[in-house]
């Protein structure tokens, strides 16, 4: 199936990025094309076919790994705040949400 | 100095004919010469990589060294380093300094080894020809006017011009053994698992893997006894026993059954790749081994189960770029949503937002079943057909790509055509197994052709083994392109 203007402009909304007018046609047309790629899939008969999330859950019988719910990690904040584009007393700055 | 390999250069510096201040300089002495020619490399730091080597020989001078002290290497920007800026090829990266390393870095760290740079790549390890970089596309060395493949292209640039005598990649659907058999340099994608990702920016979660790009396979397999181990930071991580996956370099040959997927020696494979990877396979029947035809009847399927798959984590893993806690914002936004909004759109790249737009949608209420479901069982079918096929024979070989490299801007305008370019690369990553391209010769263009030998889960020493016993009797993968002449 095809994409609509309506839908990629969804879906733009959806990925929180902006889409100008100028670009949207382009992007729709290549985003159709990805499509009739991956609708290939549909005509596969999957029945009965357990969903394979983690690549080695095939065959090696791997889990993942749990750890303990305890604190590990310093305090860095002061460190990882260094590279925000706006950060003040410990806080990182963001246009007003509330008025 | 500039070709060795890293046994030899190993040797070289454990003799004292060579301090690690001389190599480091003679390597960047080369960026600065041909770097401007390829754009291998974004980032390059001479104080700093001086720095490391000059701490190095001192560490050499007071004890006994291991075989990577001293020996410079470029990491893939992907990769976080505290020293040097990473940008992950991105604009919303482009001013990016870590507080951290990554794993991999620290390992090479421990191990003595100099960071020799930041290589280029695809935005975010997106792509297979090195042109979707934020700081412009790499060249490749055996013609500069074709891509080196990718997305680690300034890694196997780099490696095949000898500006660096190896180098770091990661694969997520062939982004290592890709551009390494379009430039004839060796690369390796481990069993998914095998490196941390810790520190390595996130594409595609449960198909991404770092690994080694190198001259040889001997090479790869020292490279490998840094990089891999199990870091409680990633939790895919495995708790193994350390390997010394150099253990198997003089594999016999003699009974090794080797599987022919029928599906990679089809239509769409340039005759000459087919010529050349037949010849290799020859080499090694009159070593002794045996071949089997095999059937992995699902790989037609793997690029459309990738490029649901693929995305759909993508779209996950970088909605962290927001503009709030680090990399780029815009500068004009009338609030919140606005600044997310503009952020994205002008710190990602045409490539990057296509992805994550497909992954945002095949993840949407009411499509989730038919795409992203649908795509993780068929995800299971590929696993299988490789599960059914290791029951027949020890190792895959075939193509790497089905082509050689192609001129810059030739597949750009079109991603369903560059996507197809990883046909045969993308099936191991998706079943989680490891993969390995050495170079295998030449087109009559003179442009290197890739064998592919892939193996069961774990199977990297033999691997490895099987390309060290041809690289013995056969040198293609010593040979330098005729425009960076040593």
């Amino acid at each position: 199936m095809s994409l609509t203007l309506e839908q990629v402009q969804r879906i733009a909304h959806l990925a929180r990025i902006a889409v100008s007018p100028e670009e949207i046609h382009g992007v729709m047309e290549r985003l159709n094309r990805v499509l009739v790629l991956i609708d290939q899939l549909q005509a596969v008969d999957t029945t009965g076919i357990e969903p394979m999330a983690h690549a080695l859950d095939a065959e090696t019988g791997v889990v993942q790994r749990r750890r303990a719910d305890a604190v590990t990690e310093p305090d860095r904040r002061a460190v990882f705040q260094a590279c925000a584009p706006a950060a003040e007393a410990g806080l990182y700055l963001v246009p007003k949400v509330i008025e | 100095m500039l070709n060795s390999t890293l046994t030899e250069l190993s040797a070289a510096l454990a003799g004292r004919q060579l301090s690690s201040v001389e190599l480091t300089s003679a390597f960047l002495n080369r960026i600065k010469e041909l770097n401007p020619r390829l754009n291998a490399f974004i980032t390059v730091d001479e104080g700093h990589s001086l720095a490391e080597a000059k701490a190095s020989d001192a560490r050499r001078a007071q004890a006994a060294a291991g075989p990577l002290e001293g020996i410079p290497i470029a990491h893939k920007d992907i990769f976080c380093t505290r020293g040097l800026r990473t940008t992950c090829g991105s604009r919303m990266l482009a001013q990016f300094d870590s507080p951290y390393d990554a794993h991999v870095i620290e390992r090479f760290a421990a191990a003595g080894a100099v960071m020799l740079g930041k290589t280029n790549m695809d935005e975010f390890a997106m792509g297979s020809s090195n042109e979707t970089s934020w700081f412009g596309p790499v060249r490749n060395p055996w013609d500069t006017g074709l891509v080196p493949g990718g997305s680690s292209g300034g890694s196997a640039a780099a490696v095949a011009a000898r500006l660096a005598p190896a180098a770091t990649g990661t694969d997520t659907g062939g982004s290592i053994r890709q551009p390494a058999a379009l430039t004839g340099t060796c690369g390796l994608k481990p069993t998914y698992g095998v490196v941390s990702r810790y520190g390595m920016i996130a594409f595609a979660s449960s198909l991404d893997q770092g690994g080694p790009l190198a001259k040889s396979a001997a090479d790869l397999a020292l490279l490998m006894n840094a990089m891999a181990g199990f870091d409680a930071r990633d939790s895919t991580s495995l708790e193994r026993p350390a390997e010394d996956y150099g253990r198997e370099l003089n594999l016999e040959l003699k009974g090794l059954r080797i599987g022919l997927p029928k599906e990679y020696f089809g239509d769409g494979l340039q005759p000459e790749v087919r010529a050349r990877v037949e010849e290799a396979v020859r080499w090694f029947q009159g070593h002794g081994a045996k071949t089997v035809e095999i059937a992995l009847p699902n790989t037609g399927l793997a690029v459309p189960v990738y490029y649901v798959i693929a995305p759909a984590e993508a779209s996950s893993n970088l909605s962290r770029f927001d503009g709030v806690r680090y990399g780029h914002r815009a500068k004009d936004y009338s609030d919140l949503a606005d600044l997310y909004r503009r952020t994205r759109a002008e710190g990602f790249g045409a490539e990057v937002k296509r992805r994550i737009l497909i992954g945002t949608y095949v993840l949407s209420h009411g499509y989730y079943d038919a795409y992203y479901l649908q795509a993780q069982k068929i995800r299971r079918l590929i696993a299988r057909d490789f599960a059914e096929a290791f029951r027949q024979c020890d190792l895959v070989m075939g193509p790497t790509s089905p082509t050689t490299a192609f001129a810059l801007g030739a597949k750009a305008d079109d991603p369903v055509q560059m996507y197809l370019n990883d046909i045969f690369t993308i099936p191991a990553p998706l079943a989680g197994l490891p993969g390995l391209s050495i170079p295998c010769g030449f087109d009559a263009a003179g442009l290197p052709v890739g064998l592919q030998i892939m193996g069961n889960y774990f199977a990297e020493a033999k691997m490895l083994g099987a390309a060290h016993r041809y690289q013995q009797a056969t040198d293609w993968h010593l040979r330098v392109p005729a425009g960076t002449p040593l």
